[in-house]
């Protein structure tokens, strides 16, 4: 949530009651919250396939919010959101192809550099192509906000809860029925089981970035008219994402969206009653926490998160 | 010390030596001296990150935090609490390794990306919280008026003098680096590095190592955060920023992590072209570090230091060749 909104809220709240305060604090954090959680389940998806972490996961999302700005100076809005997530699969693909797929049996120090080179040159590139400013953008509905349970709520809110909706809904049929969803479920459980039985390994690794892209580039484009979109926004979003992903076990689904969304409504529930500049720092505390006291995170199994390799 | 390790050394030294005053004749780059001191200051962290990654093998994405806790208490210390520098610096070091032993126990347990991913939570939570503590640090707007160095009554004023304090202390913990490596605890560090497991069935206590060598690593970056602070005089939160322990973790790559000399080159080529030879890419130098090092990790794993093997072993080969067929 960037500071133009904290301040906005601010001089919103004071007119408001404590009820319809914590009703727009908790709204806030959830809409924030389904971010955090696409951006876990980017995580997982491409943890699932090849026990790595992709650090360019938060970039993006970043890349989502830039490119749904330029497009819909020109396009549609459905068409822009189209393109946007075209655009930014094809990044992740092409990630994949030119950097992860030539390290044949790299080690997990030499992965983690590699995907953060990757985002360091994915920032850059923003940079050279935006600048600097953060970039604005209507709502996809009507700027007027809508007045619920005594608080004030932007529609966008509710496009960013619907679009990450229909994406949980649209990956869990996709692991459930689609051929190449079991398939990747497969390489999750045994890669080498899975070459066995005639699954292309290296074709999923490469579908689990585009997935894990566009799955980002969503999350961007529908958040951008809430929080605004900076070339460097990408490295927090996806260290958040990353605490979701931990918080819900990584490798879990469903683990990661309810984290993610708790992860939201603490760090909105601070901000508003504790202390803004610090509302960064709770999710991290969190993740810290997590990871040192019960690294399986709080619905992962520990029994499974001792098989894996990582 | 082995031959070509006190070969090398040698080598070093005597450039260090030369350096000076080759710099004070030239006076289109008689700014390097002050570039250089900055290359001794960021040695200093680049040589614990190598031994923690390059030979534990362990990542730290959060150095520039304990970067930033030397330079910050030294800073408030002196500004706040008007403490001598040197009395500060060590309680900078004092209260890095106490900070760093906290979270080294808890975070060495993780492995490989939980592990990254820890440190670099822990960093960025170190820099929100330069820039929230207003009061203590300055938040945004900085930290300034911090003394110099006096050593023996004497102030440390201007860059020669600077840059001899800095560099006697980089080759003091470079020798001690290197004798580290070939002790006892060397040896374990290089085993965990190899395989936790198989050290751990060995009775090498790889816990203790590991949290250990965090710390030293964490101590020497505080030092060089101290440094810092009187060297330049001011702080800000940017300087400690997720970006900068990136580059540290960049400088230790790029070099090549499995050798001090590595770091110590890394560190070298890494700060000049940030400070000096980028300027004209001016905000654009983030592409070229990311270009550099996604072609570093890529092409040439081992780093930059394995390129001179490499080119000598070619060299001799065509020699010999060479005298080969001049001897038909």
């Amino acid at each position: 949530m960037p500071e133009r909104l904290s301040h906005e809220l601010k001089s919103v709240m004071e007119k408001l009651s404590l009820g319809g305060q914590l009703v727009q604090y908790l709204f806030t954090g959830v809409t924030v919250g389904s971010i955090y959680g696409m951006v876990a389940l980017g995580f997982n998806i491409i943890y699932n396939v090849t026990e790595m972490i992709n650090f360019a996961q938060g970039e993006f999302v970043m890349l989502g919010g830039l490119i749904m700005v330029l497009c819909a100076k020109v396009l549609p809005l459905p068409m822009a959101f189209c393109v946007t997530l075209a655009a930014v699969t094809a990044i992740g693909a092409i990630m994949e192809r030119s950097t992860i797929n030539p390290l044949k049996n790299a080690t997990v120090l030499t992965l983690i550099i590699v995907t953060i080179a990757v985002s360091i040159l994915l920032k850059g590139i923003a940079m050279f192509i935006w600048g600097k400013d953060p970039y604005m953008m209507q709502p996809f509905s009507g700027t007027e906000p809508l007045h619920l349970f005594g608080a004030a709520i932007q529609t966008q809110a509710f496009w960013v809860l619907g679009i990450s909706g229909i994406v949980v809904l649209l990956l869990t049929l996709f692991f459930r029925k689609a051929r190449y969803g079991k398939a990747m479920l497969a390489c999750a459980d045994n890669a080498e089981a899975a070459r066995l039985v005639g699954i292309k390994v290296n074709l999923m690794v490469l579908l689990s970035f585009a997935l894990s892209a566009a799955i980002g580039a969503a999350a961007g484009a529908v958040i951008t008219p809430i929080s605004l979109m900076e070339y460097d926004r990408g490295a927090l979003l996806g260290l958040k994402g990353f605490g979701a992903a931990v918080l819900g076990g990584l490798g879990s689904f469903s683990g990661a969206v309810v984290a993610g969304l708790l992860l939201g409504v603490v760090e909105s529930l601070c901000a508003g009653f504790v202390s803004s500049g610090y509302k960064d720092a709770v999710a991290l505390l969190l993740l810290l926490l997590v990871l040192f006291v019960r690294p399986s995170g709080l619905f992962g199994n520990v029994e499974a998160s001792k098989i894996k390799k990582f | 010390m082995s031959r070509g390790n006190l070969i090398t050394l040698s080598a070093v030294v005597l450039l260090l030596i030369l350096f000076p005053v080759l710099v004070a004749n030239v006076e289109a780059i008689s700014h390097y001296l002050d570039v250089m001191v900055f290359v001794g200051i960021f040695s200093l962290i680049t040589m614990g990150l190598s031994l923690l990654m390059g030979y534990a093998g362990q990542i730290s994405l959060g150095h520039a935090a304990f970067f930033g806790l030397g330079a910050y208490t030294s800073g408030i210390l002196c500004v706040k609490v008007a403490v001598s520098p040197w009395l500060a610096m060590v309680g900078g070091t004092l209260v890095t390794a106490v900070v760093a032993y906290g979270v080294g126990v808890p975070s060495l347990k993780l492995k490989g990306h939980y592990l990254a991913m820890a440190t670099l939570g822990f960093g960025v939570i170190v820099n929100i919280v330069f820039n929230e503590e207003v009061e203590l640090t300055g938040g945004p707007s900085g930290l300034s008026n911090i003394p110099g160095l006096k050593l023996f009554g004497l102030p440390l004023r201007g860059e020669l003098l600077f840059y001899i304090l800095v560099w006697s202390m980089v080759l003091l913990v470079l020798i001690f680096c290197l004798n580290v490596i070939h002790s006892r605890v060397g040896r374990a560090l290089r085993s965990i590095h190899d395989s936790e497991v198989a050290a751990d069935a060995m009775g090498v206590e790889t816990a203790r190592y590991k949290v250990m060598i965090f710390v030293l690593s964490a101590v020497l970056a505080s030092l060089a955060g101290s440094l810092y602070a009187h060297y330049v005089g001011f702080l800000s939160p940017s300087s400690f920023n997720l970006l900068f322990s990136i580059r540290l973790v960049m400088m230790v790559v790029v070099g090549g992590m499995h050798s001090l000399w590595g770091a110590l080159l890394g560190t070298w080529l890494l700060t000049f072209l940030g400070n000096e030879w980028l300027h004209v890419f001016k905000d654009f130098d983030i592409l070229v570090y990311g270009a550099i090092l996604l072609f570093v990790v890529m092409a040439l794993p081992e780093g930059l230091v394995s390129v001179v093997p490499r080119l000598s072993h070619m060299w001799r080969r065509g020699r010999e060749s060479e005298g080969g067929t001049g001897g038909t």
